[in-house]
């Protein structure tokens, strides 16, 4: 297991160094002045510009500018935004916010999406598992945003069950309706995966063979089937975390969330090149970090992984 | 009336299981289709019944309604399964689980999908005691581990699948089928999809342990020789039906129905002499010593000197280790004749084959075909001698592209190697077709249309397409069943005589060696510990391994052939 | 005893068949014979297939479904009307016909779909089949450079990319699918990696290098055709999601320029109206989920007929 994580780890190193390079290099060493080209037709406060000439180290070559840059990323020096407010104090501030919506989210697509893909499973072509089937794929063609205008409209504002927009009061509760709008479309992909899993390993050789030897069904369904399926839904939940960031940038968008999607949307309306590369940097790197962590659960649940 | 007389019966006398005109049918897509229509058997407390059949003929479906394990489209349709009396065929889910493990025990057949990969070895086994309501700690789980043949148990039980070998696994599996000390075993195939002497070690044992417990066992097996030797008595199943029964040899030196009659003189392990083709039958003794007409044994058409082969294993970062997977073999190959190479996994003996091929090169060593050191072979060299060895591999699933038809499939040689024009391609593959003995008609299928048989006589027209002077056979018949596999090996033979071909064959079964070959080479962990003709080796085995080997043929030492008694 | 019987059954009850013969009942079947055959029966593709074939004839000539030109014919008068003859939907916040606007959307939303797909296949595949089948340092490069990709997500990439001056002053339906492309084709070269390396093994490939046939043409002839199954699958999928992909790019405002008629741009525009008269934004809304929807079925569909575990044997 140890000899795994160091593997991991390893691995994770060059992925990091390549994205944010490959981010880096697309806004800073591209010809042209990057810092007039953040801007586009605004024209910045001088104030703004030196600092970000100091920030970016632009009079240095290519790759100590980089380097200096991850070192910057590392001890969250990232810079300030327009109006000269440092961006690692705001992303500090806003951060909580958007963890909380996503860890909602997550929970909501993975509890609800393991639950119904399970049931549809061990019931495979009766009504519900076929109900469940159609309602799923209505629910991964509506697009995010939809979805978000559509439950502000239906649930914030007709029925008044929850706040149309979370403005400054986010909390647990006033975060429910953006988290499953947020969690909605991949709760349909956990359960149809889940679902195939269920089916596949309801088959396999060792399902029978547990049968055989005289445990209860519950039993079977719960330590061979139940167990052997979430390997697959463990990885999606993984490979899906960046689908959630985007998906954060506009659930926050349209409920007014204060947090770093929302702070990212504003920046990218308005033009402000340099917060919006600050802030996606940040976020690769806690992409790639909860990558690792996924991987590890991964290697929890399937001891062949960490056998290799 | 047959109530009482039941009740009559002391209980020793009563069978332990009981199937009377058992039918099971299975309803899919395309409609209802009867599995199994007229089984019927008994085993006595103690005894050991084999049902043996080819793949389809209703005996493993059979076996999985006794333990109430059908899949969720089969049900019973007719007759009953009496276990110790009691009529099981309908029974409730609830009292299926209650017999389950403690009453009734399963062996699947392949060790290596049939343990959960996700826990450990002792976990497995402690739920299964858990959940019959027997002693279930660690002391327990290493008892019941090491009573099946499992050294160093209690270390083992912390281990999972995947760092098990396939013959320890099985034995894992044993455990866990008797760990309960059930009535009744059932034992699908338990060994099929193991080596040889693995296989002879772990069915020993678990005819010791199922002596020692007084528990019955139904065998599941295709292997004839095998279930002679192993039951008291064998059930022959064939399309579903129950066509011979009685006392193991009984039916094997007098069987009666013509399909028993068939499955016996085919059965390889039982065979004893090669096959020899229609020709050479009809032609006189003293005859066969004219090879001028083929050029039978002129000349060593392949010559195979100090191979070597060394692959590196990875050891984690940056280490690797040598291993050498063939180390220095040699012997040769006489042109029309047949040559095996036989050992068990792991004894690089299809290593051999790839390099003789040139699909793989030796790290030392020569291969010397028609004279010509193959290892300087290179670009139209190379393709030129590509026409003359040819490959037939041993799943006849893979060896064609499904997305072929047949008649693209053995034309492609042709075509690659830019013989002939589209009218003389088509002639040819229309002779190639009659060769093997198949109708025109299956030029326009596809190969998920033909049966594993079929495929592997389509593998082999593909092979004979360019008129090769050598062919490979890496375990060419081994996953046929055993009436198609003779049926293949007659085939073979034929064209040998007809063609003057010269076969390298690549197997793990001797038995079938028996069969074709007329000199063998033994090969254990890449070395070569054995070589002679093919009567020599199996009259006279010079060598500990040859001889295991030998004796782990099942049922080979039970009865000379009818022919010959 | 009744166990030590030596029982044979009649023959007539069971009589021998020639062992291992053809069955000639059946038409010969290929692959996608076999597949085309079970799709004709699905419901969800007839449908989903009769929608898309109804999309692509509208993106194609929307003039047949409306005369109103969607663009120069706004007044602010109309600003968010109700629906009136000839403008069935009503009208947008600028006095636009939301009808004619929704029909012309199509276009964009189809060519972004269809371009973006074609892209992911070219660069996916070719990538893919090469690491997976050659291996060694090649397959280590791309898969590293995969990973990189990978770890950027599509709209943070995205956010990235149309920062840069280059592509925030050229706008245009191209350089939406340039920079999905950019940044999807990674899954694809995952899936083609994926089952390249499980048919590059197969006998039949091997028997193919055995006959004479190059590594290469190996590659061609034998492993891609029976690689293309999962491949055709996410294809169909990603079409739908790439088309959710634009909208949702349009609609942060860093897809298609306003000037394209898109549904993601009318999404964003109707933003404003949406607790005035929010019809405006569900219609835009309605056909692009419906666009969505059908490419997601016919994906569906697709699957089950090419899983090879429904096939025979």
């Amino acid at each position: 297991m140890i000899r795994y994580i160091i593997r991991r780890l390893l691995q994770v190193i060059p992925v990091f160094l390549g994205t944010t390079l490959l981010v880096y290099y697309m806004v800073f060493a591209l010809p042209g002045d990057p810092i007039a080209a953040l801007f586009g037709d605004r024209q910045p406060p001088q104030s703004v510009i030196d600092a970000l000439r100091n920030q970016y180290n632009l009079d240095q070559p290519f790759w100590v500018q980089y380097g200096l840059f991850l070192k910057n990323l590392f001890t969250f020096n990232l810079g300030v935004d327009f109006t000269q407010q440092p961006i690692a104090a705001t992303l500090a501030r806003i951060f909580p916010v958007t963890a909380m919506l996503a860890i909602e989210a997550l929970i909501i697509q993975a509890v609800f999406g393991v639950l119904f893909g399970v049931f549809a499973g061990l019931r495979k072509g009766k009504l519900f598992d076929s109900t469940v089937l159609v309602a799923s794929l209505v629910v991964i063609a509506v697009p995010t945003f939809v979805l978000g205008f559509v439950f502000q409209l239906v649930f914030g504002v007709q029925l008044g069950w929850a706040k149309p927009t979370v403005g400054a009061s986010a909390n647990w509760g006033n975060l429910i309706l953006p988290a499953v709008v947020l969690g909605l479309v991949s709760f349909a992909y956990v359960l149809r995966l889940t679902r195939t899993s269920v089916i596949e390993n309801m088959n396999a050789d060792y399902v029978r063979t547990a049968t055989a030897k005289g445990l209860s069904r519950p039993r079977v369904v719960l330590a061979h089937i139940l167990r052997n399926s979430m390997i697959p839904v463990v990885t999606y939940l993984g490979a899906n975390l960046g689908g959630l960031m985007g998906g954060a940038i506009v659930t926050e968008g349209i409920f007014n969330v204060p947090g770093v999607g929302n702070k990212l949307y504003q920046a990218v309306q308005r033009g402000e090149g340099p917060t919006v590369v600050a802030i996606v940097s940040v976020l690769v790197l806690v992409f790639v970090v909860a990558n690792l962590l996924v991987d590890l659960l991964y290697a929890w649940l399937d001891p062949r992984i960490r056998y290799e | 009336m047959s109530t009482v007389k039941i009740e009559e019966t002391p209980v020793q006398d009563r069978p332990i299981l009981e199937i009377k005109d058992l039918a099971i049918t299975f309803t899919t897509g395309a409609g209802e289709f009867k599995a199994v229509k007229n089984a019927h058997l008994s085993i006595m407390p103690g005894e050991t019944v084999a049902i043996v059949g080819e793949s389809g003929s209703g005996k493993s479906t059979t076996a999985l309604a006794a333990i109430g394990l059908l899949p969720g489209n089969g049900r019973v349709t007719g007759g009953q399964i009496l276990l110790d009396g009691e009529d099981i065929a309908h029974a409730s889910e609830k009292r299926m689980i209650e017999l389950r493990g403690s009453h009734i025990g399963m062996v699947p057949q392949d060790p290596m999908s049939n343990l959960n990969p996700v826990w450990k070895i002792g976990y497995q086994v402690r739920e299964t005691l858990k959940a019959n309501g027997r002693p279930d700690g660690p002391d327990d789980v290493a008892r019941v581990l090491a009573e099946a043949g499992l050294p160093d148990a209690r270390r083992r039980a912390r281990q999972y699948p995947h760092e098990f070998s396939g013959g320890m696994r099985q034995r894992a599996l044993i455990a866990i089928g008797l760990s309960c000390a059930p009535k009744l075993l059932i034992a699908d195939e338990p060994t099929s999809a193991l080596d040889v002497t693995v296989q002879r070690r772990i069915l020993d044992h678990l005819d010791k342990m199922t002596t020692e417990l007084g528990t019955s066992v139904l065998l599941i097996t295709h292997d004839l020789g095998l279930a002679a030797e192993r039951a008291d008595k064998v059930v022959v199943m064939y399309q579903g039906n129950v066509v011979e029964a009685g006392p193991s040899l009984d039916l094997l030196r007098d069987p009666q129905h013509p399909y028993t009659r068939r499955l016996v003189e085919s059965a390889p392990s039982l065979a004893s002499r090669r096959i020899q083709s229609a020709k050479e039958q009809g032609i006189e003794a003293g005859d066969l010593l004219a090879p001028a007409a083929t050029g039978r044994g002129r000349d060593d058409v392949l010559q195979v000197r100090n191979l070597r082969k060394v692959y590196k294993l990875r050891q984690g970062l940056g280490q690797s280790t040598d291993f050498a997977a063939v180390d220095d073999v040699s012997f040769s190959v006489k042109r029309g004749t047949t040559t095996a190479i036989v050992g068990e996994s792991g004894s690089g003996k299809s290593t051999v084959a790839k390099m003789v091929l040139q699909l793989e090169s030796p790290t030392e060593g020569q291969i010397i075909f028609d004279g010509v050191d193959t290892a300087g072979l290179k670009g139209k060299e190379l393709f030129t001698f590509r026409r003359r060895v040819q490959p037939i591999f041993q799943d006849p699933y893979g060896s064609l592209d499904p997305m072929y038809n047949i008649y693209r499939t053995i034309e492609e040689p042709l075509r690659i190697h830019k013989i002939g024009d589209a009218a003389s391609r088509e002639k040819k593959v229309r002779e190639l077709l009659d060769q093997v003995a198949l109708p025109q008609g299956t030029m326009q299928r596809y190969p998920n249309e033909l049966s594993g048989g079929q495929r592997q006589r389509v593998a082999i027209a593909r092979a004979l397409a360019l008129d090769p002077e050598v062919i490979i056979c890496d375990e060419a018949v081994s996953a046929l069943d055993v009436l198609v596999q003779a049926q293949v090996l007659n085939l073979l033979t034929e064209l040998q005589s007809e063609l003057g071909l010269t076969y390298l064959f690549i197997t793990h079964d001797l038995a079938v060696v028996r069969q074709i070959a007329d000199h063998v080479c033994v090969m254990e962990k890449g070395k070569l510990v054995e070589t002679g003709t093919t009567d020599d080796v199996f009259d006279a085995p010079q060598q500990d391994y040859t001889r295991a080997l030998l004796n782990a043929i099942p049922g080979a030492s039970l009865l000379l052939p009818p022919a010959v008694a | 005893m009744s166990n030590t019987k030596h029982f044979v059954a009649p023959v007539e009850d069971t009589p021998l068949r020639a062992t291992d013969s053809l069955r000639t009942d059946q038409a010969p079947l290929s692959l996608w014979a076999d597949a085309w055959r079970k799709l004709r029966r699905r419901p969800m593709f007839i449908i989903s297939s009769l929608m898309i074939l109804f999309l692509l004839f509208v993106a194609f000539f929307p003039g047949v479904f409306t005369g109103v030109d969607p663009n120069n014919n706004c007044q602010l008068s109309n600003s968010e009307a109700g629906p009136t003859a000839g403008h069935p939907f009503g009208f947008t916040l600028q006095g636009c016909d939301v009808y004619a606007r929704v029909i012309h959307g199509t276009q964009a939303s189809l060519s972004v779909g269809v371009l973006s797909v074609l892209c992911v296949l070219v660069i996916g595949v070719t990538l893919g089949a090469l690491a997976g089948y050659y291996g060694g340092w090649l397959d280590a490069v791309l898969a590293r450079l995969g990973d990189i990709f990978f770890a950027l997500p599509l709209v943070l990439g995205a956010l990235v990319i149309t920062q840069l001056p280059l592509f925030r002053e050229n706008k245009s339906v191209w350089t939406v699918v340039f920079v999905i492309s950019m940044l999807a084709w990674p899954q694809m070269a995952r899936i083609t990696r994926g089952a390249v390396i499980e048919v590059r093994n197969a006998d039949f490939v091997t028997a193919a290098r055995s006959l004479g046939v190059s590594r290469f043409g190996a590659l061609v002839r034998h492993v891609l055709p029976n690689a293309l199954a999962p491949v055709i699958v996410l294809a169909t999928l990603e079409l739908g999601v790439f088309i959710v992909a634009e909208a949702t790019l349009s609609f942060l405002g860093i897809g298609l320029p306003t000037s394209v008629m898109s549904w993601g741009n009318d999404i964003s525009a109707a933003n404003a109206s949406i607790r005035t008269n929010p019809s405006i934004l569900l219609y835009p809304a309605g056909a692009l989920s419906i666009t969505v929807l059908s490419f997601i079925m016919l994906g569906d569909a697709v699957r089950d007929a090419l899983d090879p575990k429904s096939r025979q044997r």
